[in-house]
């Protein structure tokens, strides 16, 4: 392990960057894999096999392309290039609020693909991505600013380097995060704009008129973001490598309970239970550190 | 590779059925049956599914709903009749506004028998829908490369 990470540390700026977008999505669609077995064995199902979701991504490569609007491939390509990049930013250690805009900027581009295309159940599923949007990103800017408070540098590489524990001194912003992590991984009572789940979804919200290439493209981000986002949990217990990794699958297995102890909320609770639990446990213990140091 | 057997994408249309053959379509599902360790997914959305599964006699009112969802599948795509009333009609076939079958409004690939159909029955028309598929592909592949000449 320990070699692992030197190895790691040896590379250069766009070695990393390259390690990311070559090993993510292998990372991203195991997870997912995990995450359907995991979910069937649950619901008393054998499930499916582990590389599924690859099985799923190829074929959908081979289908036909059908575009409704012109604009709607290049949004999908656009978000799938924003969400790379900013997870490629983050794995070479840059700064982690340019990480943060970056991943809003691919969310924005997603919202927009929605609306290019006329289906009505499109233009529901992109309002309602916008509204998880708003959700959460308070949330993941007082990430950033708690560790910023902690750390003194918004530099990933720095953070990652602190030998002291941070998740004791951000205790409320990880559990901000938690909260806002199933959102973030489309998990069930959060899954408001797109839900994996056919029964529960009206169609298929944002992703309704994406067929063949553009929804392999839109699924592998996915697995990009998703990487990302277990990056920034990994980032909280980053003072003990060991501890961090699993407490980081720890995270991950906790966000596939939740999907399947859920039903839907509506909007309007995702919204304000968010909202609430961002001034509650994030502020406060951004105010706390305030008064501390 | 085959991947169309990997991960074949259901859509399931109810075209005037009785609720009979639904009921043993959502049947295959459950954890008794399990279509999804196939990767076979029940998706709703006829833009990303593969294969579309038609129960019940077809009708003058349900058949515009059927030719629309085929069309709006991406290619290759393939077609069940689930049940002797999307087969032939069964016994509501001289009704006056029942066209009798799924065959008389989209192509047919597979037909499952049965009323209502078993869901072994109904599994093993869509693995074999699935082959079907697989075949599809390979054609339309064929036809890509050497563009038939008039």
């Amino acid at each position: 392990m320990k070699t692992l990470f030197e190895l790691f540390q040896s590379l250069g700026l766009a070695e990393r960057m390259l390690a990311y977008v070559l090993i993510a999505p292998f990372i991203g669609g195991v997870l997912a894999g995990i995450d359907r077995k995991l979910t069937a064995r649950l619901q008393g199902r054998f499930g499916p096999p582990i590389l599924q979701p690859f099985f799923d991504v190829f074929k959908l490569f081979q289908k036909e392309r059908i575009v409704v609007n012109k604009f709607q491939n290049f949004n999908i390509i656009l978000f799938f290039v924003f969400t790379v990049f900013s997870g490629a930013l983050f794995f070479c250690g840059a700064d982690i609020l340019l990480m943060i805009f970056g991943l809003a900027t691919a969310g924005t581009f997603f919202v927009l693909a929605g609306y290019s295309v006329s289906s009505p159940y499109s233009h529901l599923g992109a309002e309602r991505e916008i509204i998880q949007m708003v959700s959460y990103e308070p949330m993941v800017i007082l990430v950033a600013v708690g560790m910023y408070m902690v750390t003194g540098s918004f530099k990933v590489a720095d953070i990652a380097m602190y030998q002291k524990p941070l998740i004791l001194a951000l205790p409320g912003v990880f559990a901000g995060f938690l909260y806002i992590l199933t959102i973030k991984f489309r998990k069930s009572p959060f899954d408001l704009s797109i839900s994996h789940h056919a029964h529960q979804e009206i169609v298929r919200g944002l992703t309704t008129e994406f067929s063949g290439p553009a929804l392999a493209l839109i699924e592998i981000s996915h697995w990009y973001e998703n990487v990302l986002l277990l990056g920034i949990v990994y980032l909280f217990f980053a003072f003990n490598p060991w501890l961090g990794i699993v407490l980081t699958i720890a995270a991950y297995l906790f966000e596939i309970f939740i999907d399947n102890n859920y039903s839907r909320f509506k909007w309007q609770l995702t919204f304000l239970s968010s909202w609430l639990f961002t001034a509650v446990a994030g502020v406060s213990n951004i105010i706390v550190l305030h008064l501390i140091k | 590779m085959a991947w169309f057997k990997r991960s074949p994408w259901v859509l399931h249309y109810n075209a005037t059925s009785c609720n009979g053959c639904d009921i043993e379509v959502i049947a295959c599902l459950t954890p008794l049956y399990d279509l999804e360790r196939f990767g076979i997914i029940n998706t709703g959305n006829p833009k990303h599914s593969d294969i579309l599964l038609v129960t019940g006699s077809v009708n003058e009112k349900s058949k515009h709903v059927l030719k629309t969802l085929y069309e709006q599948m991406p290619n290759p795509r393939v077609v069940v009749a689930v049940g002797i009333c999307a087969c032939t009609g069964c016994v509501f076939q001289d009704c006056y506004n029942v066209l009798g079958g799924a065959d008389k409004v989209v192509p047919v690939d597979v037909y499952v028998p049965g009323c209502a159909a078993r869901p072994e029955s109904i599994i093993d028309g869509v693995l074999k829908a699935c082959g079907i598929l697989e075949e599809k592909y390979a054609q339309q592949k064929n036809t890509q490369q050497q563009p038939i000449k008039a």
